[in-house]
């Protein structure tokens, strides 16, 4: 029988021990997926990417519709967006504390923010592209955006939450109207903030592949028109990807080493921007 | 003179509030409606199914576009079990990950580790499905299917959740993809849930003579239990509803099986894959109230865990 005091050392050391095992496990998979994706992107990035649109099976290219194409969606997404956010984000914390629309709103609003974005998809597919006939890049863009506003929803109100009270009376004492309170003393003061919400949702959106499926779906060619069905990286990823050619698949790994870059870019800039804004309040 | 002129500039102040007011009101609004909108254009597209199939169409597992018989048992099962099989591996190594970083870490490693999960949560999931195809899979049918078999398929009463051949891809795959997913979500909410946790009752604990881990087990679980399971149903709304990473290893088969190595389906990449080829009105709008089922599945266990996690946030203010 061992005692008590030595057998509560021992289960304590067994579970510490599995819960560093837990983070090197957590870590692990990181690291072998970025370590995958520059053993097989790296060497396809060249200036052809950059250049050239997406190949027929078989021939050289690069994925130069594809990069545009969500540029354009993501960038138009996030016009759509980010004021319908920042907006319904300021009534929440400003003009939230009353009435029966905030707190149902904050409740939608957080399960739209984890909701599954192949229904986003779908959502968009029944009143827009169903009705339009055709698949179309202000389709995608439209789905995009859905996904923006519940995250700069969410970040604008925690954002404006955490301005201090005194900072509103003190306007409030000078003579300022609401609107200016609200305008040039508490969006001012949480700029920083807010900003890094809008970074998180377009790292969010600029890696989102199932809500283009059936929206902007997807263009061999290039293509300005955002009425036409428009290339973007994730879904030329997934096609070429699950294609048997092996050039396709190279781009897919190049164009998967490209957009986890950017995401993984605008998630440590926002990361920054977040302590900034610590360091202000 | 200047009298009427500040009760007009006062008059304008107290409009443009009246307007500031209504605008933002509006856009709150719009956020409202969408959830509206979207359960009720969901609800419209599903018709001609509902219509034709009832309530048969949960618990049919035909899916046949040739004979435009439809059923949603087969998506829904593979939904559930990849589900199940995320949580059961994620839960564990979340609760030990938010541990560490809140318990154990030293006190420089905590914010570059705590990045470092996050990051993992960043990674778009597109990544994680065409490593698991490409990467993953291969090594999972080399090694560790043959190796499942010969243990866990050797004990009586489960072994036939691991007959078959080694394919690589398959239910069990999607589900370990899931949970290598789901982890840093379930991880990131714990933490963050673990930190609320008054210093002063862990260091009563400690002043007792309890174990780091006893503190842990006795203390800081039982105050935080609410938040933890909240914690989990978010890391459930995530891999039911997540589309990308199974598609590419769940093997898109519309038929049951036992075994965990044969290929499966979920709704959301069935919804993926047959979506943009479905022609006739009864196969898109089949598709379409899977899409329904899953939106009200992930709903439901979403609401419960913003309904424990505000609960939460209550007690923290009044418990303490």
């Amino acid at each position: 029988m061992i005692p008590i005091y030595t057998r509560r050392r021992i289960v304590n050391a067994i579970n510490l021990t599995f819960s560093i095992l837990a983070m090197v496990f957590g870590l692990f998979w990181l690291f072998w997926i970025l370590f995958t994706l520059f053993e097989k992107g790296l060497g396809g990035i060249s200036i052809a990417i950059f250049t050239q649109m997406t190949p027929a099976p078989g021939s050289t290219g690069g994925l130069l519709n594809a990069i545009v194409g969500s540029l354009a969606m993501v960038t138009l997404a996030t016009l759509i967006g980010t004021p319908v956010g920042i907006m319904a984000g300021t009534y929440l914390a400003e003009y939230g504390q009353r009435g029966w629309l905030a707190p149902v709103t904050r409740f939608i609003n957080d399960i739209l923010l984890s909701a599954p974005s192949i229904v986003i998809g779908l959502f968009v597919y029944t009143v827009y592209v169903a009705k339009m006939g055709h698949f179309s890049g202000w389709a995608g863009a439209l789905a995009l955006s859905l996904i923006v506003i519940p995250v700069v929803v969410r970040t604008t109100e925690d954002m404006l939450r955490l301005i201090p009270d005194s900072l509103r009376e003190a306007a409030a004492a000078l003579g300022a109207p609401q609107w200016k309170i609200v305008t040039l003393v508490t969006w001012r003061a949480s700029r920083v903030g807010i900003m890094t919400g809008v970074l998180l949702a377009i790292a969010r959106i600029s890696g989102e592949t199932a809500p283009l499926l059936f929206t902007a779906l997807n263009n061999q060619f290039w293509n300005a028109d955002m009425n036409q069905p428009m290339a973007n990286l994730p879904v030329v990823i997934f096609q070429f990807a699950m294609s048997p050619y092996e050039n396709w698949q190279e781009l897919a790994w190049t164009g998967a080493l490209l957009i986890t870059l950017s995401v993984l870019g605008l998630n440590i800039a926002a990361r920054f921007f977040l302590r900034k804004q610590a360091l202000v309040n | 003179m200047s009298k009427i002129h500040f009760a007009a500039k006062l008059k304008r102040q107290l409009l443009f509030d009246w307007i500031f007011h209504k605008v933002t009101w509006f856009f709150t609004f719009v956020v409202f409606a969408l959830l509206a909108a979207l359960i009720g254009s969901l609800l419209i597209g599903s018709m001609p199914a509902i219509k034709a199939f009832g309530f048969d169409f949960l618990f049919s597992a035909d899916w046949n576009p040739v004979t435009e018989k439809f059923g949603a048992l087969v998506p829904i099962v593979g939904t559930l079990i990849t589900s199940i099989i995320a949580l059961s591996i994620g839960i564990p190594v979340s609760f030990g990950i938010a541990l560490f970083l809140t318990e154990l870490s030293p006190p420089w490693l905590r914010r570059p580790l705590g990045t470092a999960i996050e990051l993992l949560a960043g990674i778009p999931s597109i990544i994680y499905g065409m490593w698991g195809l490409f990467v993953f899979a291969p090594l999972f049918a080399q090694y560790i299917q043959p190796w499942l078999q010969d243990t866990l398929g050797q004990v009586p009463g489960i072994s036939f959740l691991f007959e078959g051949s080694f394919m690589g891809i398959g239910m069990l795959t999607a589900g370990i993809i899931l949970a290598i997913m789901v982890i840093p979500f379930i991880a990131a909410v714990m933490r963050d849930v673990f930190e609320i946790v008054p210093p002063m009752l862990k260091e009563s604990a400690y002043a007792f003579g309890a174990t780091t881990w006893e503190v842990i087990w006795y203390v800081v679980l039982p105050y935080t239990k609410i938040g933890v399971v909240g914690a989990i149903m978010l890391g459930l709304g995530r891999a039911l509803g997540e589309t990308m990473a199974v598609t590419f290893v769940i093997g898109n088969a519309h038929q049951l099986h036992a075994s965990l190595f044969m290929p499966g389906n979920s709704i959301a990449s069935a919804l993926a894959n047959e979506f943009t080829e479905a022609d006739g009105e009864l196969y898109t709008s089949a598709l379409i109230e899977l899409g329904l089922i899953l939106f009200f599945i992930t709903f439901v266990v979403l609401a419960f865990s913003k309904i424990l996690l505000v609960q939460l946030k209550k007690r923290e203010g009044t418990a303490t």
